[in-house]
């Protein structure tokens, strides 16, 4: 039971990712893309009806974590504590940069909030790969579950590693580069002439460092935690997730080749979120069954056998996460049905 | 929507929205706070009577178990005597709220130990008796204002039009002193019976990490204020107003032609110039 909560907890991770994902990296490329006010306003209509709905996923996922792992939960969310409180900050502060910004019709303070808009998605990027990068490298657990990380130290991955070492780092910029090409091609799906180009060209021009990236990446979680292999070496079959995002990469570079294409940059959206999809699945296959490593002790280790809730709570709750989720994907369709197409200003609408 | 309703209607402006506002704003409150009263309320009431029972003790000031208990209207709790000062009660019937029967035991304070008391008995009292309260007289001023609309005399009773404009604030106080009621019941308990809130803060986060965030949110929502405040006040000059005025006509029009209102006293007023208006 405890594993498919597990296994629960990390799709909808990935869900929140690959949605988000797109909003996330349209924000990142909203500055430099969209020269003019129709292009940005394009650029806010091709993410202003579905962004909040993609964080729900965040919400969501929290939720189930709270709800099957409570210690995990309780034991991240105080030692995560100063992040966690930093990226609901940014989240607030990039929904009010989408909102506020109608609100004056003065091109200075229009300006202001698509800066609040766009920075803080892209320091959003590089916290949730810094947040993932810290579950791989593992915190300094103590024997009562809990621990505490500053910030930094000195950068260095030890056992008094801070929340930034080089490595989170590392991952975070992955992330950053990663949901750039993520949101780019959504763009460029939903819009046309100059955006659709500049959009296809980010990502064109993102590609090799994203493949650089990779493989960097893949050696630097070898390095710093050597387990991470063990699963992989039992089950051999994991080896398939590593095929599965080389050949998503393959998939991007031959579908944006093909120049501006609808069917093709449909083809690379979906083979960015088989990438992001690869990438998350393949390191919770790698931490399973382990849900934090201690970085002071394996023995430390968060487990979902010694973090999971009580077995009747468990079962019950599969009943209503059911029900939540025919809601949370009934919703879901309905609304990307709604908006489907590419955005025209003319039409009106959000 | 009543307030609004009846302020528009005693200042004169707007009346046929004003009518339509008291109309649904009245018919829709009698419903609701009837409902509140039962079988929400009185089945929210039973439920803490078993599953909280030092909770509703507290809730009611009710310091010795005893049977028959007396429901208090009015009265100041006294904690250290442990007893009501000035009260003024219904004998009985805070057995009868509670069981059904007027002479059914109800436990007091007193068969608990004090350490299972909530930790601030006052407030819990006086946010319970503001929100009982004023969910009472909620149920008074709509079954008034009902009676009046159904006589056809609410329109022109202005002391009426003036008790449901003024009582505007009301629902929210009441809604914020039922939440008070719920957190402060709930205390020393984080999950009742089972874990105390002592026992549940965050080890690993220091009262300096605390204070940090505190202020981050406090400076976060200051500057929206203060950006709220501006753009309000930028809506309401000059180049703003036109913009104002003209979604303000665009949402009437719309009213209008859903309404499908023909109303001559209704097309004085909008056919003229909008600016005439405030």
């Amino acid at each position: 039971m405890e594993t498919l909560w597990f296994m629960i907890v990390a799709v909808m991770v990935a869900a929140y990712v690959v949605l988000d994902g797109f909003d996330l990296g349209a924000g990142v490329l909203y500055l430099g893309a969209a020269h003019t006010t129709a292009e940005r306003q394009t650029i806010m209509r091709a993410i202003g009806p579905v962004w909040d709905g993609n964080e729900v996923w965040l919400l969501a996922a929290g939720g189930t974590l709270y709800f099957a792992f409570p210690l995990l939960y309780a034991s991240s969310f105080s030692g995560f504590y100063l992040p966690l409180m930093m990226v609901l900050w940014l989240l607030m502060l990039r929904g009010i940069g989408i909102e506020l910004r109608h609100h004056l019709h003065n091109p200075v303070w229009q300006g202001f909030f698509d800066v609040v808009f766009s920075v803080s998605s892209i320091l959003l990027c590089i916290f949730f790969g810094a947040a993932l990068g810290n579950v791989v490298r593992g915190v300094p657990l103590g024997p009562d579950g809990y621990f505490f990380e500053p910030l930094w130290t000195n950068f260095r991955v030890s056992i008094r590693n801070g929340i930034l070492d080089w490595y989170t780092v590392l991952t975070g910029v992955i992330a950053l580069v990663t949901l750039t090409v993520h949101g780019s091609l959504y763009i460029a799906i939903k819009t046309e002439n100059d955006l659709n180009r500049r959009a296809r060209t980010t990502a064109q021009w993102m590609w090799p460092l994203q493949l650089i990236l990779t493989i960097v990446g893949l050696i630097a979680t070898i390095y710093i935690r050597p387990t991470v292999l063990d699963n992989y070496q039992q089950h051999a079959i994991g080896y398939l997730i590593t095929v599965m995002v080389f050949a998503s990469l393959a998939v991007m570079i031959y579908a944006l080749r093909k120049g501006p294409d609808l069917a093709a940059e449909k083809l690379a959206f979906v083979a960015s979120s088989l990438y992001i999809v690869g990438m998350l699945v393949g390191a919770a296959f790698a931490l399973y069954p382990v849900v934090l490593p201690a970085s002071t002790d394996p023995a430390l280790n968060l487990t979902i056998y010694n973090t999971k809730a009580g077995a009747h709570g468990l079962a019950v709750g599969l009943a209503s996460w059911i029900l939540g989720m025919i809601l949370a994907l009934g919703y879901f369709f309905f609304l990307f049905r709604m908006f489907r197409g590419k955005v025209r200003l003319e039409s009106g609408g959000y | 929507m009543a307030s609004v309703g009846a302020f528009y209607l005693l200042w004169e402006k707007f009346e046929q929205h004003g009518r339509i506002f008291v109309r649904v704003g009245v018919a829709a409150g009698l419903t609701f706070s009837v409902l509140q009263l039962f079988p929400t309320g009185d089945r929210q009431g039973r439920l803490v009577a078993t599953h909280q029972p030092v909770t509703l003790a507290a809730m009611e000031a009710l310091f010795d178990t005893q049977p028959g208990a007396p429901l208090v209207l009015i009265g100041q709790p006294n904690v250290d005597k442990g007893e009501m000062d000035n009260p003024l009660i219904i004998p009985n019937a805070l057995s009868f709220l509670t069981y059904r029967a007027w002479k059914a035991e109800v436990k007091g304070l007193n068969a608990f130990p004090t350490d299972q008391w909530p930790t601030s008995i006052e407030l819990l009292y006086f946010s319970y008796h503001i929100m009982v309260g004023l969910g009472t007289i909620f149920i008074a001023v709509m079954l008034i204002s009902a009676f009046l609309l159904w006589r056809e005399k609410l329109f022109t009773s202005r002391w009426m039009l003036w008790i449901l404009m003024l009582a505007l604030p009301f629902p929210y106080i009441a809604n914020t002193a039922g939440w008070i009621t719920a957190e402060i019941g709930r205390q020393p308990w984080l999950v009742y019976g089972l874990m105390r809130t002592a026992d549940g803060y965050s080890k690993g986060v220091s009262a300096g990490n605390g204070i940090f965030t505190l202020l981050g949110f406090m400076g976060m929502y200051t500057v929206l204020a203060i950006f709220l405040h501006y753009s309000w006040s930028v809506a309401k000059s000059s180049t703003g107003q036109r913009w104002k005025l003209r979604q303000w006509s665009h949402f009437m029009s719309e009213i209008r032609s859903r309404l499908g209102s023909r109303n001559s006293h209704w097309a004085r007023i909008w056919s003229g110039p909008l600016g005439s208006e405030s």
